[in-house]
């Protein structure tokens, strides 16, 4: 029998090749891919994350862990798709347009993989009518957006009024950060949540799934996702 | 057709040569301001407040610009400078509207032109247009450096500005950056040695012999240089708010010296911009003066090495301040006031003959902070010059770079003098480790690269030849 701690501590060091093996092999004994997931990556994770937070890992070792765990997710997604389970969520993210300072808006990306989402990464300098086009064909729960600049803080209400022109304001969730954004700033042009941090970011779009709308959207429609199973099997839903 | 003119020597005999206000090829430019022939001139950079730039708001921009230089010349005129540089870092849509850019080019020659006139202001205009090429950061889509619109845009927005009597021309480059970014994310050293090395330095080459040439015909204008800000700058912030090792930043910036000295040996005279902390090497190495940013530059963001970066500047820079009213006035003038002092202390120094005694104090207050900052000593700049200049390729002083910085840490380490936590030190290890282990050969490396990041460049793109590429 597979020694599924082997699975554990391959996503916390890192170990992509140790996370596949273990559970393709797992997989092959008959083990169940929620059980996998459940008990063994996304408690992973959560060790990665409360090692980054508490600086003992950097984003370097952070990423590694998302790799090994998508390596590991990805032998399980066909199995999962075909019990009807969803991912965590869908988000959008991209730096508003005139804005060339990607490297916040990727950890942040990358951090949402991490935590089970299915990212939409459309980059650098987005249009306002490109986040609205990949919202609609993604059918995002959460949209993000990152701005380095002061002048290019205003893009991001003028993409907010892309969304409800189009008439997907009500249904999506948007995230805004980037240097010069604060809470104030978030507040003032009716953005639905801040963050000055990578892992803040995932927490936050974690609990939006979870915890508010997008969440009982998708229990009104009988669906599961990860994010959901994960808090109903700690109890904390 | 690339000039390209090697350096295989230092301009500097040691350490004790290198001290902000000299450099070996002071730079003539602008209005009768020459850089680096003993006197340490502040370069003030300035944006806008928090708003919109589009055709709507062109006006409105335009008013903060005539405002920013009329107060900030002013507070100069006041301050009794000796001379000033002002940087005009544009924004991106000022360079993807190029006559935008030329506009306030020449607003801001205007002004120069007239304090120049009227009180015998001596100053320079930095016009540095915003490296729009890429398109930069799209998921799935490989940058384009050397065609296409946004090429095209770049380019005429450097003609326009040299035309509109831009007195120093600078970029912020980011070829390179697709792989480098990758690589910083990752902790990957290959890819970061290989993109500085092998891709960064391609695209400068290609890049700055047309700036250069461009500038040569002007008659006027002065290819001043690059900055790595795009590349160890970003690592350095990273290490700063705990999400890189602070040795990784510190080797990177190291090897970035590589790619920014590319710009001199095509042809570049200098000042090399102000956010390349990597400058001192590139001083040291080719002799142009340099600009610099560090204590007054709070505004913009973050370092520990804030004295250090002064101790071999000829500019010295705010990096950047909004156009907002603070209690002195404006914030852009009330930061030109504190370059103004911050100059006026190490001129004196030098007059007084007692600019290195200055120096050592600078050096000594952030040398130890970081290992950035121990890599940033006058001594470790010419330890690394000298190891970059004994090797023949841009790959290989690269390499040689980094190596030299890892033995510098080690040592203050080992030393006691800079202390590094338990994680810093793994990463240490790994990185003597992960140096020992890169080949000889770029080619090797460049296969190798393509193979797990060929995803995110186009080798074409750098005039690389790579035969998986090929294959393909």
């Amino acid at each position: 029998m597979t020694d599924l701690k082997k699975l554990h501590k391959a996503i916390v060091e890192g170990d992509a090749k140790t996370a596949v093996e273990v559970t393709k092999a797992a997989l092959a004994e008959g083990a169940k891919p929620l059980d996998l997931i459940q008990n063994f990556m996304i408690p992973a994770m959560d060790e990665v994350g409360k090692l980054f937070e508490e600086e003992e890992y950097f984003v370097p070792e952070l990423l590694l862990s998302g790799r090994a765990m998508r390596g590991a997710f990805d032998l399980i997604r066909p199995l999962m798709a075909a019990q009807g389970v969803q991912p965590t969520g869908r988000v959008v993210i991209g730096t508003v347009q005139g804005d060339l300072h990607d490297i916040g808006k990727n950890l942040v990306a990358a951090m949402l993989e991490g935590a089970g989402f299915e990212v939409t990464d459309l980059g650098a300098d987005v249009a306002p009518e490109k986040f609205v086009e990949a919202v609609k064909a993604k059918n995002a729960n959460i949209v993000a957006f990152s701005a380095m600049l002061t002048v290019t803080m205003p893009k991001m209400q003028t993409t907010i009024e892309a969304l409800k022109a189009a008439g997907l304001r009500n249904q999506v969730k948007v995230m805004v950060g980037g240097a010069p954004i604060s809470q104030a700033y978030c507040d003032q042009i009716g953005a639905d949540a801040y963050s000055d941090t990578a892992s803040g970011a995932a927490a936050i779009a974690r609990e939006i799934v979870v915890n508010q709308k997008v969440s009982a959207q998708f229990a009104e429609k009988g669906e599961k996702t990860l994010a959901g199973i994960a808090a109903a099997g700690k109890g904390t839903k | 057709m690339s000039k390209e003119k090697i350096f295989r020597n230092l301009a500097v005999s040691g350490p004790q040569d290198l001290i902000f206000g000299f450099a070996p090829k002071p730079v003539k430019c602008g209005f009768d301001l020459t850089i680096g022939a003993g006197t340490v001139f502040p370069e003030v950079n300035f944006t806008l407040p928090v708003m919109d730039v589009s055709t709507k708001t062109w006006p409105e921009v335009i008013a903060h610009y005539e405002e920013m230089a009329t107060n900030i010349l002013k507070r100069a005129v006041a301050m009794k400078v000796p001379g000033i540089v002002l940087e005009f870092e544009q924004l991106p849509q000022m360079t993807e509207t190029p006559e935008w850019g030329a506009e306030i080019t020449a607003l801001l020659e205007r002004h120069l032109k007239q304090n120049y006139e009227k009180y015998g202001l001596r100053g320079a205009a930095r016009i540095t247009p915003a490296d729009i090429r890429g398109p930069a950061g799209v998921k799935g889509v490989k940058p384009v450096m050397r065609h296409g619109e946004l090429w095209e845009k770049l380019n005429r927005s450097f003609d326009l500005c040299i035309a509109a009597g831009g007195d120093l021309i600078s970029i912020e480059s980011i070829g390179a950056k697709e792989v480098h970014d990758e690589g910083l994310m990752f902790g990957d050293v290959r890819a970061i040695v290989f993109a500085l090395g092998v891709l960064a330095c391609r695209d400068m080459t290609w890049l700055w012999s047309q700036i250069v040439d461009k500038c040569e015909k002007s008659g006027h204008s002065v290819p001043a240089g690059d900055t790595a800000c795009g590349f160890a700058n970003t690592s350095m912030v990273l290490a700063y708010q705990k999400l890189l090792p602070d040795v990784v930043a510190a080797v990177d910036r190291a090897m970035a010296g590589v790619r920014t000295l590319k710009a001199v040996e095509c042809g570049a005279k200098g000042p090399s911009k102000d956010c390349g902390y990597e400058n001192p090497i590139v001083k040291a190495i080719s002799g142009i003066p340099i600009s610099q940013e560090g204590k007054s530059a709070t505004c913009a963001h973050f370092s520990h090495v804030g004295n250090m970066s002064s101790t071999m500047c000829d500019l010295w820079s705010n990096e950047s301040v909004q156009n907002i009213r603070l209690l002195s006035g404006n914030a852009p003038e009330a930061y030109t006031e504190l370059l103004a002092y911050d100059v006026r202390l190490m001129n004196i120094a030098n007059e007084k003959k007692q600019g290195k005694i200055f120096q050592s104090w600078m050096i000594e207050s952030d040398q130890n902070v970081s290992a950035i900052g121990t890599i940033l000593a006058p001594e470790s700049v010419y330890t690394i010059a000298k190891a970059i200049v004994a090797e023949e390729t841009d790959y290989l002083r690269t390499v040689a770079a980094g190596k030299a910085a890892l033995d510098i840490i080690q040592k203050s380490v080992d030393k006691k003098n800079l202390n590094l936590g338990k994680k810093e030190l793994q990463w240490l290890e790994r990185l003597h480790k992960e140096f020992a282990n890169l080949p000889k050969d770029e080619n090797v490396l460049a296969e190798e690269i393509f193979g797990t990041m060929g995803h995110l460049f186009d080798p074409e793109c750098y005039g690389l030849k790579v035969a998986a590429a090929a294959a393909k």
